[in-house]
C-alpha cells in the first residue's frame, strides 16, 4: 500500500527518479537544484539505485553526458536551474532534435544579473523553443508524480522527446509537503523498461547527429514538431493510466471555479496554490473569480486553454518573467500566448497582463486580489502590461 | 567477454584489413587528418563507439543521408564530445552491470580537432580525463580552424599565417606560442599519452592500439597536416609531416603511467627551417624568426629529453 509522508519536495523528486531505475545521472550543482542531485548521489552511494552518477564539470557537460547515455540505451536524468539551464541552452536543441528521451528537473530560478537565487521563470521561458516537452508542477505531489510520468512520455515511441519538469526554486523545491509515495513495483507496472529507438551499438552501426543540409533540415524539423504536437495526446493517455493505477488525475490545463467567473486568473507553477486560496477568499466576498493553471506549457494545449477561458470577460494572466522590449511592451510569454489563442476567437476576453514575482519577490493572496481588482477596474493598461509592485516605474 | 581491442602489434604483415570508413568522403585532396583517422580506426577495429566533435571530420563523413561510418558514430556539438563520451561510458557500465548490453566489450573513441580539443572542448576534455572514464581520445591537430576557413586556434604555432592572424605590418602572423596541449593532458596523470603523425603510420596505429588497451583515459595527439591551411602541395603532406618529426619540431613520444618514452632519435636531425620553408603559411619568416624558432625547438626537445631521462 502506498504511504503518505512529510518529505522535502527535492528529496521526493530524487526518490521518484530512483524508482524509475535510471541508468545514468549526470549533474552539476546549482542552487536551488542541489538537494535533488545530492539525494540521487546518496541513493547511488548507498546502493539503493543501480546507476552511474557522473559528477560532471558543468551543466553543459551534464546535458551532453545524458545525451551520450541515452543514445547508448540508458535511461538518463539530469537536473539544473537558472544559469545552469542557460548554459545548457545550446545542447537542449540537440537533445530534442536527436529525439533522445532524456528527463530533466528544473528548480526554476531567476537569471543574472543581478545574481539572484530565488524563484521566477526567467530561466525556463527562454528555453520555450528548444523542442522539449515542458511541464510545470504546482506542489510536491505533482513534482513527484510528474517525474515518473515524464519518463513514460519521453520514451513512448510516438514521442521520443526530452521532457523538462519544472518546479519553483525554494518555494516548491525546498518545501516539506505531505506526499503519497509510490512503491517500486507499482512504478515498474506503470513505467515499462526503456526500449531505445536508436542506439550506438557496434553490432548495428548507426550515425547519430550527422550534418543535414537544406534538402533535409526542414523535414527533420517538421518530424520533430509533429512528435511534439503528438505528445499532448500521448500525455493525456498516460495521465488516464496514471489515474487508473494511482487515483490522481492530471490534465494539461486545470480549471478552478471558472464556471460563472467574470475574471479568470491564469498562472503556472507553485504560485497557483496561493492563487487558489485567493480565489476562495474573493469568492467569499462575492467576486466572480476563477483560476486556470497551465501544467503543460509545451506543447501548448491551445484548444484546452481556449475552452477553459471561454466566457470570461477578463483574463488576468500572471507572467513571472519579463520579455524585454517586446513589441508594444508585451509583458511575458504566457500573456503573449493567450493573446494569440484568442486573436481569432469570435468573442475575445480582455487580457490583463501582469508581470510579478521576479527574482523571488513574494506573491501572496493579496497579490492576486490586487491583480483581480485592477483587472476588473477595467482601466487601460498603459504599456499593455503591469509590472506589479515596482518602485521605479 | 571478448576484448574490444586486438592486442597484436601492427606491422606490414599484420596490417588490419578493417576499415571503419567506407570509401568516399568529402575531405580535401591530400587531407592528412582523414588519413590519420583511417589509420587510427584500423588499429581500433569494429568494437568501438565513436563520439566526434564538430569539425572537418564530422562534416566530410556524414552529409545526411550518406555516412562514411561503418562503426557507431555520434556527433552533438563542438565543445562537448568528451562529455557525450562520458555519458556513453556511464551507460555502458550501467547496462553491462544490469545485463542489458548485448554483444562484446566496446571501446569508446572520442575525437576532435585542435579547436575542439585545446580551445572550445578543453573544459569537457579536462573533466572527462579527471573522472577517468575508459576511453581513447584522438586529437587531430592541423593547427587552425580549417573547417571554417583557416582561422587561428590556440594550437596554431608562433609566426604562422592564418586568416585571423594575417601578415600585417605590425603583427605578421600569430604572435603567441602554440598551447602545450599534450603537457596539459599529461598533468591529468592519465595512464597513456602519445604523439603521432600519419607520416609514421605503424607508429601511429600501434600507439592508438596501446592507448585503447589501457583501462581509463588514453590520449593520442596527432599532428595532421592540412594542405589547404598550411599552403602545401597535396602530394607533400606526408613529407611535411615527416619533416616535423625529423626537425624535432614535433617529437614522437609516449607517456606511460607518467614515464616519458622518447621515440628513437633520427640519425641526422634537420634544421627546423626545412620544415617551415616547405609551408606557405611560414613563407614570410625572416632569418631572425627562423633562428628564434630553432631555439624554441631545441629548448623544448632538451626538456623532453630531461623528462625521458627520469626514472
Amino acid at each position: 500500500m502506498s504511504n503518505r509522508v512529510g518529505i522535502e519536495v527535492s528529496i521526493a523528486v530524487a526518490e521518484a527518479v530512483g524508482l524509475c531505475d535510471v541508468d545514468v545521472v549526470a549533474a552539476y550543482p546549482i542552487t536551488p537544484q542541489t538537494h535533488i542531485v545530492e539525494h540521487l548521489a546518496d541513493l547511488v552511494a548507498e546502493g539503493k539505485l543501480d546507476a552511474e552518477y557522473i559528477a560532471v564539470e558543468s551543466e553543459h557537460s551534464a546535458i551532453s553526458a545524458v545525451m551520450g547515455a541515452s543514445a547508448t540505451g540508458g535511461r538518463a536524468f539530469t537536473a539544473t536551474a537558472s544559469q545552469g539551464l542557460a548554459l545548457m541552452h545550446e545542447i537542449l536543441f540537440a537533445v530534442s532534435s536527436l529525439r533522445l528521451p532524456v528527463v530533466m528537473a528544473v528548480a526554476n530560478r531567476a537569471v543574472s544579473a543581478p545574481i539572484n537565487i530565488w524563484a521566477d521563470l526567467s530561466d525556463v521561458m527562454p528555453q520555450r523553443d528548444t523542442g522539449w516537452v515542458q511541464l510545470f508542477a504546482e506542489n510536491g505531489q505533482e513534482a513527484y508524480d510528474l517525474m515518473v510520468q515524464a519518463f513514460r512520455l519521453a520514451e513512448d515511441h510516438r514521442v521520443l522527446l526530452p521532457v523538462m519538469v519544472n518546479l519553483d526554486g525554494f518555494t516548491l523545491s525546498h518545501m516539506i509537503e505531505p506526499i503519497t509515495m509510490m512503491e517500486r513495483d507499482e512504478v515498474r507496472r506503470f513505467l515499462p523498461p526503456i526500449e531505445p529507438a536508436r542506439l550506438l551499438d557496434p553490432d548495428h552501426p548507426r550515425s547519430i547527429g550527422p550534418f543535414g543540409a537544406q534538402d533535409v533540415y526542414t523535414e527533420a524539423k517538421m518530424q520533430q514538431e509533429m512528435a511534439l504536437l503528438r505528445s499532448e495526446g500521448v500525455m493525456e493517455e498516460i495521465w488516464q493510466d496514471f489515474e487508473a493505477q494511482f487515483g490522481r488525475r492530471y490534465r494539461a490545463v486545470e480549471s478552478y471555479r471558472t464556471g460563472d467567473a467574470e475574471v479568470v486568473l491564469v498562472t503556472m507553477g507553485a504560485v497557483s496554490e496561493t492563487a487558489r486560496a485567493a480565489v476562495d477568499e474573493m469568492r467569499d466576498q462575492g467576486i466572480a473569480v476563477g483560476l486556470v493553471r497551465i501544467r503543460m506549457w509545451r506543447p501548448l494545449p491551445q484548444e484546452q486553454l481556449r475552452q477553459a477561458l471561454e466566457g470570461a470577460k477578463v483574463v488576468a494572466v500572471l507572467d513571472r518573467m519579463l520579455t524585454p522590449g517586446g513589441t508594444g511592451g508585451t509583458g511575458g510569454p504566457v500573456g503573449e500566448a493567450l493573446r494569440s489563442i484568442f486573436y481569432d476567437a469570435p468573442v475575445r476576453p480582455r487580457i490583463y497582463e501582469v508581470v510579478a514575482g521576479l527574482g523571488g519577490r513574494e506573491i501572496n493572496r493579496r497579490t492576486f486580489k490586487e491583480i483581480v481588482r485592477q483587472a476588473l477596474a477595467g482601466q487601460e493598461q498603459v504599456r499593455q502590461f503591469t509590472l506589479l509592485d515596482v518602485r521605479c516605474a | 567477454m571478448e576484448a574490444a581491442i586486438d592486442t597484436q602489434k601492427i606491422s606490414m604483415k599484420s596490417l588490419p584489413a578493417f576499415e571503419a570508413l567506407a570509401s568516399g568522403h568529402r575531405a580535401c585532396q591530400g587531407c592528412g587528418e582523414v588519413l590519420a583517422m583511417r589509420l587510427a580506426m584500423k588499429a581500433l577495429g569494429e568494437r568501438i563507439i565513436v563520439v566526434s566533435a564538430t569539425g572537418c571530420m564530422e562534416v566530410i563523413t556524414t552529409p545526411y543521408p550518406q555516412t562514411s561510418w561503418l562503426v557507431p558514430w555520434m556527433h552533438v556539438a563542438f565543445e562537448n564530445a568528451s562529455a557525450v563520451g562520458s555519458g556513453v561510458a556511464g551507460a555502458l557500465l550501467a547496462l553491462a552491470r544490469k545485463g542489458r548490453l548485448a554483444g562484446g566489450d566496446t571501446k569508446i573513441v572520442i575525437m576532435g580537432g585542435d579547436g575542439g580539443t585545446s580551445d572550445i572542448g578543453m573544459q569537457s576534455l579536462s573533466g572527462a580525463l579527471e573522472r577517468g572514464h575508459d576511453f581513447v581520445y584522438l586529437c587531430f591537430d592541423n593547427e587552425a580552424y580549417m573547417n571554417t576557413g583557416i582561422q587561428r586556434s590556440s594550437a596554431t604555432p608562433r609566426c604562422a599565417w592564418t586568416t585571423t592572424c594575417p601578415l600585417g605590418e605590425e603583427q605578421p602572423g600569430k604572435q603567441e606560442a602554440k598551447k602545450d596541449l599534450v603537457g596539459i593532458v599529461e598533468k591529468h596523470h592519465i595512464p597513456y599519452l602519445a604523439t603521432a603523425t600519419p607520416a609514421y603510420p605503424f607508429d601511429l596505429m600501434n600507439k592508438v592500439r596501446r592507448g585503447a588497451q589501457v583501462k581509463g583515459p588514453a590520449f593520442i595527439h596527432v599532428l595532421a597536416p592540412c594542405p589547404t591551411g598550411w599552403r602545401i602541395p597535396t602530394h607533400e603532406v606526408i613529407k611535411v609531416a615527416r619533416l616535423a618529426v625529423q626537425t624535432r619540431d614535433y617529437p614522437l613520444y609516449e607517456v606511460v603511467n607518467g614515464k616519458y618514452i622518447l621515440g628513437k632519435p633520427g640519425k641526422n636531425v634537420k634544421p627546423v627551417a626545412e620544415y617551415l620553408k616547405a609551408q606557405g603559411r611560414f613563407k614570410h619568416l625572416s632569418e631572425n624568426d627562423l633562428a628564434a624558432i630553432q631555439q624554441e625547438v631545441d629548448e623544448r626537445f632538451a626538456q623532453l629529453q630531461w623528462l625521458a631521462s627520469r626514472p
